[in-house]
């Protein structure tokens, strides 16, 4: 196995193709709340031809980007804007060192594991109104920000004693199930491996680490390409296996698919494996329903949801295919939001700084989701459903959990 | 008619009458420069922004090699703040005679030029998109240098130690008394107004145009404006200066400046020094050996083409008696000795790098016709500028962030491309006074970038228009002047991301802003010397 680290010239240079006609920057949610951050225009193709290799820049206003990705989306151009303002943002961290706050929301997986160990006790001091306080005047994460809760049984020890029907399955899968599942929310996995199963796959759950994304957003390039190198190593055997990967976490998956070649710049067989071969859980499960066209033959659900599609989900380039299947469960309606974005993004929101750019983002949201008032918010992305529940007490829940419930016993 | 006095008249306000004038003042003569347009407003404003090191004349002009290196190192000290130190580099591509390398090594030795065989893979891993087959690197001690800021801070230099500085005013012609200039007649260009300006030296540094300031005493000078042609790409393709290592030739290099670099350039004759159109095979011309530099550089964005004219002097017309001068690039041309007529003395020839050295034989030369002895200190003596450290390219991003920070507030940006801010657009245009648009352009780089004015013009010509009080059928028409002016340099080059943009600026300007139903677009000229309505 090999890799090979493009410079990131090829993206960099992609500013040649950009005319102004600031399409992206209309689409941008920060840029359309604040003007601490000028546009993905400005900070990318703009400021790219003022950029110097090794030359000092005191270029901040770029870490004002939430990485929703939609200007490279929406670019007729094909500028690399995110991608471009990704990069230069590691570079300025690497002059000016990753602060300690990023660091810690760049490790969910650390973080996870000693926060899981000592559950619900590691739980109480989030809860602790003087305790976040103190956080957010020396770390800086917002006393406001929710987080979610750890939990002490986490999904790989489920998953070990769980007893599959399935051993030979008519697919084989390998799961990726990211940080959030295994030390927050478990039930996602389950329910994930729940409809895996019943409709004839054989679900494994490979060696993993965290994809990366976390420390990729927060300026570590050097260390999440370290995760991702390994988990390439652990996945493209499996994918030589004919197995699929499939995740259940918008961003983790977009960082396989796409994020370990064109942002880390990682290169070579395995890493081209590993991306041609990861799904998104609905986009797996909507293709094999409509495929192999079995009736799912789902339970009536007497239900009024709310869904909004993650805005990392576009850059999937797959449409929402959650729809595609809630669509076929029975007594089931839902409203699907138009907000772009939740505001979160990630862990960017959760930063005393940008919380409040993240609250007014979330603005549309909050009350689309107020006037119809969900019994519950369905979303496929962990930071968003943490995010929009904190905030709205809706209780948010990933639409594979609803799938699962609906699955007929 | 208004009188003026001075000792010494400098005509022209390019890099040579800049740095002849601030030459003249550090003298302690009594100095005024006009010039009939903006600084740097002829070939200064047009050049490719190399400073040379020499090595591109170690060969063919050793003695111009020498100069180069010399004033190369003054340079650097005297206006650091215009110039990039970026290094240069000699490479042999396969297209070039892998031979000539060691000549070139053995003949830097000889005229003193530092140049260094490099193992070809340090500039491969530097220079990315380098030609991966060049199988010689030679590093030199080129250098970028801004020919704005250049004049600009010449200028301010000058102003600051008592010169005075006139622009958009032109030479009408010369009053002599006994064999002798006395004065010279000028037209303010903006006004109308002639003033008569009595002095007892001029010195007639108009590059290019020097054969019509000559003729108004009678005399000729034969300088062929030499049309040469350069291309802007849109990038920084590469971040060290890259010269063929080959006998001087067309198209043999490319400079990175500010946020551009710069293929370099064709050698034409031509017959005006104000009309020269770019020819099509031209641009093809430097793509093509822009290709043999960085393979697929035809697929970047070539941004703007323009032309300056190198002021070629041709010896054979005239009585001239500097014949043995002529082996160096640039000359003196006495006309007492010449055509006995005093007080007027003509700078031919030369290159953007030797102004300095050039100004300094100049100012001799008029020492020695003025009887006095006075020595020359320019190149002890540091313009004042805003810095003392050499330029670097997100320096300008880094002073926009910074004040940002410091106001906590965001200085909005004019000019996008280039990132002209609000206030520095009105700064500039509080201290100018200038209509022009273009003034400002040279001033700031606004304009300059990518859009070509698309979304800057409208908001600098609002700008200016509320500041200065400005009619606004007439603003209407400078903005109009300047965008035609801004479009010219998109012509040859329209294929692909600039066809698009130049779509899109023309949709902003007449489909959206309707400016072609209140000015006749077409109609406008591009005047040399930007007169205002």
């Amino acid at each position: 196995m090999s890799y090979i680290e493009i410079d990131s010239l090829e993206t960099t240079l992609s500013s040649d193709q950009c005319i102004k006609c600031n399409i992206c920057t209309a689409s941008c949610p920060v840029a359309a709340v604040t003007d601490k951050f000028p546009g993905p225009k400005a900070v990318g193709p703009q400021l790219q031809r003022l950029r110097q290799p090794g030359a000092l820049s005191q270029d901040q206003s770029v870490d004002y980007c939430n990485n929703c990705g939609v200007c490279s989306l929406v670019c007729p151009h094909g500028v690399q804007i995110a991608e471009m303002n990704a990069i230069a943002r590691s570079v300025q961290m690497d002059r000016d060192g990753v602060p300690l706050r990023n660091r810690m929301l760049g490790r969910p997986e650390p973080l996870g594991k000693l926060g899981s160990m000592f559950a619900p006790f590691s739980n109480i001091p989030l809860a602790i109104p003087p305790l976040r306080w103190i956080a957010e005047k020396t770390v800086g994460i917002h006393r406001n920000a929710p987080f979610p809760s750890f939990t002490r049984r986490r999904f790989r020890t489920w998953f070990k004693r769980h007893q599959s029907d399935n051993i030979i399955g008519r697919r084989k899968v390998v799961y990726f199930h990211g940080c959030s599942t295994n030390y927050y929310e478990p039930r996602v996995g389950e329910a994930v491996v729940k409809v895996l199963e019943h409709f004839g796959c054989k679900v494994s759950i490979a060696e993993q680490n965290c994809c990366g994304l976390p420390m990729q957003s927060n300026g570590e390039f050097d260390a999440a390409r370290e995760n991702a190198k390994s988990n390439i190593e652990k996945l493209a055997p499996y994918v030589r296996e004919n197995y699929i990967i499939v995740g259940s976490s918008t961003s983790c998956t977009l960082a396989l698919k796409h994020d370990y070649p064109n942002i880390l710049g990682l290169q070579g067989r395995d890493v081209d494996l590993v991306a041609k071969n990861t799904y998104d859980i609905f986009e797996f499960l909507a293709e094999l329903l409509e495929e192999s066209d079995i009736d799912p033959r789902f339970r009536q659900v007497n239900e009024a949801v709310f869904y909004h599609p993650p805005c990392q989900q576009r850059s999937h380039f797959m449409g929402q295919p959650a729809i595609r299947v809630l669509r076929q469960i029975p007594g089931l309606t839902f409203e699907v939001s138009t907000a772009d974005c939740c505001g979160v993004a990630g862990t960017y929101g959760l930063k005393a700084e940008k919380y409040q750019i993240s609250r007014d983002i979330a603005e549309t949201l909050f009350a689309q989701i107020d006037r119809n008032d969900p019994e519950r918010v369905l979303c496929d992305s962990e930071t968003c459903r943490w995010w929009i529940q904190g905030h709205t007490d809706v209780n948010s829940v990933h639409p594979i959990e609803l799938v699962a419930e609906a699955l007929p016993r | 008619m208004r009188k003026q006095f001075t000792e010494i008249l400098v005509i022209g306000g390019g890099a040579t009458g800049l740095s002849a004038a601030r030459d003249a003042v550090l003298r302690g003569f009594k100095t005024l420069l006009i010039e009939k347009g903006d600084l740097a407003h002829g070939t200064s404003g047009r050049y490719h922004g190399l400073l040379h090191s020499g090595g591109r004349y170690v060969i063919s002009d050793p003695h111009s090699a020498r100069d180069c290196i010399a004033e190369n190192r003054i340079l650097r000290k005297l206006i650091p703040s215009a110039i990039e130190d970026t290094d240069g580099w000699f490479v042999t591509t396969p297209e070039d005679d892998p031979d000539y390398a060691d000549q070139f090594l053995a003949a830097c030795a000889k005229s003193g030029v530092p140049a260094e065989d490099v193992a070809v893979d340090v500039l491969l891993n530097k220079e990315r998109l380098l030609n991966p087959r060049i199988s010689r690197a030679i590093r030199v001690p080129d250098a970028a240098c801004d020919s704005f800021d250049a004049t600009h801070i010449l200028a301010n230099d000058l102003q600051a130690r008592g010169g005075k500085l006139l622009l958009r005013h032109e030479v009408i012609g010369f009053e002599t008394r006994r064999q002798k200039v006395c004065a010279a007649k000028v037209r303010n260009l903006l006004t109308d107004e002639e003033v008569l300006i009595e002095c007892s030296m001029v010195l007639n540094c108009t590059g290019a145009w020097a054969g019509h300031i000559a003729s108004l005493v009678g005399s000729e000078v034969k300088v062929t404006p030499g049309k040469g042609t350069m291309i802007a790409m849109n990038s920084r393709l590469v971040n060290t200066v890259i010269n063929r290592c080959k006998p001087p030739h067309d198209g043999d290099i490319l400079v990175p400046v500010g946020t551009v670099s710069v293929i370099g350039t064709t050698d034409i004759p031509v017959p005006s020094a104000d009309k020269y159109p770019i020819e099509d095979w031209e641009i093809e011309f430097l793509l093509n050996e822009g290709e043999v530099l960085i393979p697929g550089f035809k697929k970047y964005r070539a941004l703007r083409a323009w032309a300056g004219v190198r002021p070629l002097y041709d010896p054979s017309a005239g009585s001239d008696t500097e014949s043995r001068d002529l082996t160096r690039s640039h000359a003196v041309l006495d006309h007492e000795k010449r055509d006995g007529v005093g007080g007027l003395l003509t700078m031919v020839g030369g290159k953007f790098t030797t102004m300095r050295l050039m100004a300094e034989d100049l100012v001799d030369a008029a020492c020695k016709q003025l009887r006095t002895k006075r020595a020359c200190t320019t190149a002890e003596t540091p313009a004042e500028q805003p810095g003392s450290k050499h330029y670097y390219l997100s320096q300008r991003l880094a002073g926009w962030e910074n004040a940002s920070k410091a106001n906590d507030t965001v200085d909005p940006i004019i000019c996008e491309c280039e990132l002209v801010s609000e206030s520095r657009v009105r700064a500039k245009i509080e201290t100018s006074k200038s209509k022009v648009l273009n003034d400002l352009r040279r001033d700031t780089r606004l304009g300059m970038g990518p859009c070509q004015g698309g979304f800057c013009a409208y908001r600098a010509n609002g700008i200016a228009c509320e500041m200065l009080a400005q009619d606004p059928t007439d603003a209407q028409q400078t903005l109009a002047q300047f965008l035609q002016e801004r479009w010219k340099g998109q012509r040859n080059l329209l294929w692909d991301h600039n066809l698009r943009q130049l779509e899109l600026d023309q949709n902003i300007y007449r489909n959206l802003l309707g400016l072609d139903r209140s000015v006749d677009l077409d109609a406008i000229e591009i005047y040399p010397t930007e007169k205002t309505a």
